[in-house]
């Protein structure tokens, strides 16, 4: 008997540790031991919710070019730019995660305003400064908007399809003889892909301009590319400004921005220079004087879309462009009023199983509540020590979990009021109830178990994630009571039945259910 | 005792009508459709538009031109809830750049929108596949690994593939009828078969291996217990041992579930309705048709496969 009045002891603990960490208001303790102002000993928790829930909107996207001519380190920095890009928007909620080789999941809670973060994420954001020197200054405001070929989009191209040789070059490198005689014949072909992915380029940043830009021919010198001065990796730093009259980007240079830039505008006074953006001509003014170390750039942008500019020159370009492969945008509201729903049912659903338990075995019934609570307690205060980000379905497996919790304990009292049948004295039907019935319980949680194993990996595939949080949560609830239905209510029902009422119960066998 | 497992011949009887019909519904909705149920957005790419006015004033024609304007052909669209809730789901197909603010913002010129209470989901039809190999690779592993456990978990009784198998008769059985009520429904009330359709379909599949393991494990415990006695009346005594536990598990399962039926939100009651329908074939499936099928089996009154009568006679190696 000693050793369940020690188990009540931990038992009594666990749950009021659990009762306070699952409390809404709890968000961790610090503690100063010796009062020297600093702290010795920290502990956090906090309550995750999906976007389900809060509401928000998630984008997945992928890289907009062949797998194989980028690397796991562009994916890497593309999300780094996005992450940059998001926390610039002043959301420091917003996750953004690389996923598998292809893609990256956005995650914006709270976000209302599509228009806006679909251009800050998606956008490359790749800023030229084109040579532009000979081109009639009259006309150039003609061309404003339209797209540009420049060596950098070439250059960019080569890179890619020269990745792209390597790689093919490594798995044939048994049978590649005759590559050197297709030299001539690659560098065309590399050409015309360059064509074929600055159409991809103008593609992304078509979207993001008036439908009519889309068809149009670049522009070019005599067939050939214009030279691209820098890029945006020139710049150390751009804030959007305003004369009161229309708004401009400042831009500061770095170092080697400046050694670049100082003599190019020097040399070109009274020239016409190119801004270029994702392959795009925003403006394209007149050189008036030698720049080391900044400028503007002016361009007709209203507030937004100078403040937006501003926020990615400075997050840096895109190494690779994307497109949206799954979009998702839930009401604020909309998730509240659907877990305030879930919990309402919940408690309703919970209450009915507690009276069901009491009413139907009695004093093990009395003993199975109590698990059940400490069961609840331990699982919410998990959510929060995980952390586990609770969604609908996350909420609906713990419920679901909840209700299957009671199985153990019913084959447990099942088992014992069929021992107090047969004829076997109270406490030999109780311990026979438990130890029996272990193998059962353990047997059949497992089959469960195992399908929320299987439901898990499902849930990692980037368009079923919203599975994973119900298998968690379910698999969370099973593991927890395979503990609870047996070791909490064994010592509740022990202290009940062999310890405080023995005698009262064992004259009164109804209280037991039979 | 009343002998359940005597009367076997009725319950496949009625599990057999039972699956034809599902399966009927499944081969109507493939005539009617092209696919046995109808699949949702996660598995085939597409848009869903949910939204809600907040007055009348907009109808299914006047929703209908405004997705037809940015050029979605064929939207299929929806009343949700009351009529008077003025909440409508749209879907179409994917278009990658298609902002839904644009056409939400088209919408909000047929009335006002509750603009809190939209919901937007776009899935490529890339993803959809993805999504959909997974599905398969989900069920295919199931089976697998559910089989292997119970073998397992059973080796030490005579015969342990015997139990796997019918264990997986019954799962089998339990699917089947939760697809013949997704195609059913689909047909009557337009539910869409997802991600969390599957993941209900995998959900009972362990609960029903749960409630057949149940019983498996009093016949296994059973049988050195009662050496001599024929298997049938083991058998029998076994379901008649654990019948309160199926039935009072089952009802606690049901509690909860009835609840979030009644008093839970939209999104989930289509998941929670066919977990429902599930772990109910569930505890039918294991008492009637797992267990029974155990009998046959080793009466050997199953076609092609052998039995051996005096199984239970000999001492159990256990």
């Amino acid at each position: 008997m000693r050793s369940h009045y020690q188990w009540l002891i931990v038992i009594v603990l666990l749950a009021a540790f659990c009762l306070w960490v699952a409390l809404p208001e709890t968000d961790g303790i610090e503690l100063d031991f010796d009062s020297d102002g600093e702290v010795d000993f920290s502990f956090s928790v906090s309550e995750s919710l999906g976007l389900d829930i809060v509401g928000g909107q998630r984008v997945l996207l992928r890289a907009d070019i062949p797998e194989d001519a980028y690397t796991a380190a562009d994916l890497e920095e593309a999300a780094n730019n996005v992450s940059r890009r998001v926390n610039g928007l002043g959301l420091s909620e917003a996750t953004v995660q690389v996923q598998g080789s292809t893609r990256i999941l956005v995650e914006l809670p709270g976000v209302t305003d599509e228009e806006e973060a679909r251009r800050t994420i998606q956008q490359t954001a790749q800023l030229e400064f084109v040579n532009f020197s000979g081109v009639d200054s009259g006309t150039i405001s003609l061309y404003e908007g339209q797209p540009v070929l420049t060596s950098q989009q070439v250059e960019i191209e080569q890179q890619r399809q020269a990745l792209l040789e390597q790689q093919g070059g490594e798995a044939d490198t048994a049978g590649g003889s005759d590559e050197a005689a297709s030299d001539e014949a690659e560098l065309t072909e590399v050409e015309g892909q360059a064509i074929a992915a600055i159409d991809t380029l103008f593609a992304v940043a078509g979207r993001m301009l008036p439908a009519e830009t889309e068809q149009l021919e670049p522009l070019t010198r005599g067939g050939q590319p214009f030279e691209t001065v820098m890029t945006g990796d020139g710049l150390s730093a751009a804030v959007a400004q305003t004369d009161g009259v229309s708004w401009f980007i400042e831009f500061e240079l770095t170092g080697e921005g400046g050694d670049v830039f100082g003599p190019f505008t020097a040399a070109s006074i009274g020239q016409p220079m190119a801004i270029v953006l994702d392959g795009i001509l925003i403006s394209a003014p007149t050189i008036q004087a030698r720049l080391d170390t900044g400028g503007v750039i002016t361009g007709g942008f209203s507030e937004d879309e100078a403040k937006q500019l501003a926020l990615q020159l400075r997050s840096g370009a895109l190494p690779i462009p994307l497109s949206v492969e799954s979009f998702s945008k839930v009401g604020a509201t909309l998730g509240q009023e659907s877990v305030n729903l879930s919990i309402r049912a919940g408690a309703v659903g919970i209450v009915v199983v507690l009276s069901f338990m009491l009413f139907y075995y009695r004093v093990p019934g009395l003993a199975a509540d109590g698990a059940l609570i400490v069961f609840i307690l331990l699982n919410l205060a998990l959510f929060k020590l995980i952390p586990v980000t609770l969604t609908l379905p996350a909420i609906t497996g713990f419920l679901i979990s909840v209700g299957t919790a009671v199985d153990g304990n019913i084959l447990i009292f099942e088992r014992l009021k069929e021992e107090l049948r047969d004829g076997k004295n109270l406490d030999d039907a109780l311990d026979a109830g438990f130890d029996r019935a272990w193998t059962s319980i353990r047997d059949s949680n497992l089959s469960t178990i195992i399908i929320c194993g299987i439901l898990f990996l499902f849930g990692q595939t980037p368009g079923a994630s919203i599975v994973s949080g119900f298998a968690i949560t379910l698999a969370l609830g099973l593991i927890l009571n395979l503990f609870t239905a047996i070791i909490v209510t064994r010592t509740f029902l022990y202290i009940i039945v062999k310890g405080l009422f023995h005698d009262t119960i064992d004259q009164r066998r109804w209280l037991l259910g039979t | 005792m009343f002998n359940i497992v005597e009367k076997r011949r009725w319950y496949y009887a009625f599990s057999g009508i039972v699956l034809l019909i599902c399966i009927g519904f499944m081969v109507f909705s493939a005539i009617d459709t092209g696919q046995p149920f109808r699949l949702s957005i996660d598995f085939q790419g597409g848009a869903i538009y949910e939204f809600q006015f907040d007055e009348p004033g907009a109808t299914e024609d006047s929703i209908r031109g405004v997705f037809e304007s940015f050029g979605e052909d064929n939207p299929i669209i929806q009343q949700l809830g009351d009529e008077e809730d003025y909440r409508w789901s749209v879907r179409v197909n994917f278009a990658e750049d298609q902002s839904s603010q644009e056409i939400l913002t088209a919408l909000e010129e047929l009335a006002q929108l509750e603009e809190e209470n939209e919901s937007v989901e776009q899935v490529s039809p890339t993803i959809g596949r993805e999504v959909t190999r997974a599905a398969l690779l989900a069920v295919l592993a199931a089976s697998v690994v559910i089989t292997g456990f119970i073998v397992i978990a059973f080796r030490k009784v005579p015969n342990a593939l015997r139990y796997g198998l019918c264990a997986i008769a019954a799962m089998t059985h339990d699917v089947l009828v939760v697809l013949g009520i997704a195609a059913l429904f689909g047909f009557l009330l337009g539910w869409e078969v997802d991600a969390l359709f599957l993941t209900a379909v995998l959900t009972v599949v362990g609960f029903s291996v749960q409630d057949s393991i149940v019983v498996f494990d009093r016949i296994r415990e059973n049988i050195p217990k009662h050496i001599g006695e024929p298997y049938e009346t083991i058998v029998n005594r076994s379901i008649w041992e654990t019948i309160h536990r199926s039935l009072a598990t089952q009802l606690n399962a049901f509690f909860i579930m009835i609840a979030i039926l009644l008093f839970g939100g939209d999104s989930i009651r289509q998941f929670i309705a066919v977990l429902f329908i599930g772990l109910l074939s569930g505890t039918y499936s294991s008492i009637f048709v797992a267990v029974p099928l155990l009998v046959s089996w080793e009466k050997g009154q199953i076609p092609f496969l052998k039995g051996d009568e005096n199984i239970a006679a000999q001492p159990a190696e256990a």
